[in-house]
């Protein structure tokens, strides 16, 4: 087990900078989840701490050792692959003891390791099979059960979910969690799944185009986003957006309407409202022309116009709504839940 | 519900498989049957009368021990045409995998032999091996080697088999690079995650996943050392010295054409038929259970 630190750290293809600057410090027996959209850099990022890809400028550290330079071998380290990268030819059994034989491990003790994984990962019964034989849930548990009988200082998951149908993702989702829980290994965690990452991770490190948009916890990133690129891409339905002008602690709506804000700063700003804060009162200053209703059951999203302009705006509202298509709705929001963003840099305004 | 659907009887698809059918026909199955036949006749030499002999060719085949050694020299030549070139094929690609720059130069240079016709693959390596004038004898000399295969019946056949081994490195390097490449990366990564090195990735990793390549490469050059390798040795040893370098297909045309036995020349023709025949009945049977890992 061991904390892994991350200074500084480029990443180029030629000429091309892909990350840019990663700082990161990452606590022993943490649980981090790298978040993005595809072409973030976030695998990239992943494999350099593998040491399947090179570091161009900076450092890696896994347990205060400087590990730019050592081979994947070295690190003590294990991955588990999206695509599993079982070895085909081998049994379940021989997958699993593959890494510990080549460390000249006693015969009995790599026994004792894999019928312990197999025990814990309730895939004993098919420790004979090939790889083929096994189901898409049973590979994966198999590509788990070789990470951790190596009893590695770190865990490295790149989308190990990705393949895997939904439920079957929920339940292996809340099985990996239990599992780093209960061995305690510091792990990194990559995805583009953003409930993926609320659900699985201490804390978040959410990518994009390379350079880190914000680092924290999951509730620090819905409470707080960093910039507009969070704010959207956590939270399902995402976050609205409207051009609002700030004065005196007000908002300025592109309809006209009057929002009281928390904000000392005035001029022009990009309004954040999350559609499950906004809330239906007839003197809201907020109109939305109802363009389309979604049920969800337990609540139904409104998805509108803010009224007299071109701006789509959702809503969630808890319960049953049947009708309105084509009417207005009034909605208010509370000062406290409102998000400000700078229009240009996209970063959060100090409140 | 079983769905059948019912296609009107047409002339079309017959007339679509004839052209198939009938180079089929003409080009291997009626010179096939006519070696057939021609291995049940005796012929004088002179062309003036045949006898229908039944198994007597075959008889005579099977005594003779020129033929037998010449079974044994085929063996020897196949085993070791298709041992050198795919261990240096196998090489090849396992160091083509790591290139980076330059790796489509690199490839296409090492595909050139393969499109060098046998004879002239022949040609060069007796120009490069000519005791008086060849480059490698003059090199050998300092070795303290005397090179003549034009006298030394071992250094004739080392050369054959050298020849045949280049020619086809290059068919034998593609099939494997092609079969390296299908591996997934994150494979060999993993394997490299847990902990083993080039050389341990390659036999326990690379070598049993392109197992069945290896199979069917190890068909394809022992079908090519039986039978394709005739124009190289026509063109280095004319299966000289003696008979040193004589292998069953070399013999079938000396026999044939030069000896004008042309029973026994047919009925040497129809072994190596059965020969290839009972090698890719093999191929198919073991390829397709191997394939699927």
């Amino acid at each position: 087990m061991a904390d892994i630190q991350l200074k500084d750290l480029v990443k180029s293809y030629g000429p091309t900078e892909v990350l840019h600057h990663i700082e990161g410090d990452i606590r022993d027996g943490e649980f981090i989840v790298i978040v993005g959209p595809s072409g973030c850099g976030k695998s990239t990022l992943l494999r350099m701490v593998a040491g399947l890809e090179s570091v161009t400028s900076g450092e890696i550290a896994i347990g205060g050792r400087r590990v730019n330079e050592l081979e994947p071998s070295a690190r003590d380290i294990a991955m588990v692959f999206q695509n599993y990268a079982l070895y085909p030819h081998m049994s379940v059994r021989q997958n699993m003891a593959y890494g510990l034989k080549i460390r000249k491990l006693p015969k009995d003790e790599i026994n004792r390791r894999v019928e312990e994984a197999a025990e814990i990962l309730e895939i004993k019964q098919y420790l004979d099979r090939k790889p083929r034989q096994l189901s898409g849930g049973q590979r994966q548990r198999v590509a788990m059960g070789r990470a951790i009988v190596r009893d590695p200082q770190v865990f490295l998951f790149d989308e190990p979910l990705s393949n895997l149908d939904a439920k079957l993702r929920v339940q292996m989702r809340l099985e990996i969690r239990k599992l780093q829980q209960r061995l305690g290994v510091t792990s990194i965690y990559v995805t583009h799944d953003q409930v993926e990452a609320m659900t699985l991770g201490d804390r978040l490190m959410v990518l994009n185009g390379g350079y880190v948009e914000q680092f924290g916890t999951p509730i620090e990133l819905y409470d707080r986003p960093a910039s507009v690129f969070v704010a959207g891409f956590i939270g399902s339905p995402s976050m609205n957006f409207l051009p609002v002008e700030i004065s005196t602690g007000h908002a300025t709506l592109p309809g006209g309407g009057l929002l009281p804000v928390a904000a000392a700063h005035s001029g022009a700003a990009t309004l954040g409202l999350r559609p499950e804060h906004l809330k239906e009162d007839e003197n809201g200053p907020l109109a939305i022309e109802v363009d389309m209703l979604e049920q969800l059951g337990a609540s139904t999203l409104i998805h509108g116009r803010l009224h007299g302009t071109g701006h789509s705006i959702t809503a969630s509202v808890p319960g049953h709504a049947h009708d309105g298509i084509g009417s207005i709705r009034r909605f208010s929001a509370a000062p406290e839940l409102t998000h400000l963003f700078d229009t240009v840099s996209g970063k959060r305004l100090a409140v | 519900m079983l769905k059948r659907v019912h296609f009107p009887t047409s002339a079309l698809p017959y007339l679509l498989v004839a052209p198939q059918i009938i180079i089929t026909l003409v080009f291997f199955i009626w010179p096939a049957s006519q070696a057939m036949y021609q291995s049940f006749l005796i012929e004088d030499a002179f062309g003036l009368g045949t006898e229908f002999v039944w198994f007597e060719n075959f008889q005579i085949l099977a005594t003779d021990h020129h033929y037998l050694a010449s079974f044994q020299r085929t063996a020897v030549f196949s085993v070791l045409v298709a041992a050198l070139s795919m261990g240096f094929a196998l090489i090849l690609a396992g160091f083509a995998q790591r290139v980076v720059r330059g790796a489509m130069f690199y490839r296409t240079m090492l595909i050139w032999p393969y499109a060098v016709a046998p004879v002239l693959a022949g040609a060069l390596w007796v120009f490069m091996f000519n005791p008086t004038l060849g480059i490698f004898p003059y090199f050998l000399e300092f070795a303290g080697i005397t090179w003549n295969h034009y006298l030394n019946g071992t250094q004739a056949m080392a050369l054959v088999i050298l020849a045949a081994a280049w020619k086809q490195v290059a068919y034998n390097f593609l099939f494997y690079l092609a079969a390296m490449q299908s591996i997934p990366n994150s494979v060999i990564e993993a394997a490299a995650i847990d902990g083993a090195g080039p050389a341990r990735r390659f036999w326990t990793i690379i070598f049993p996943l392109i197992s069945p390549t290896t199979f069917f490469l190890l068909v394809i050059n022992m079908v090519y050392a039986f039978f394709e390798t005739f124009g190289i040795i026509h063109a280095v040893t004319q299966g000289g010295p003696g008979t040193s370098t004589t292998i069953l297909v070399y013999k079938v045309f000396n026999d044939g054409f030069v000896g004008l036995d042309l029973g026994g020349s047919a009925a040497q023709s129809v072994v190596l038929m059965v020969l290839v025949i009972a090698m890719t009945v093999v191929q198919f049977r073991f390829v397709e259970r191997k394939v699927a890992y």
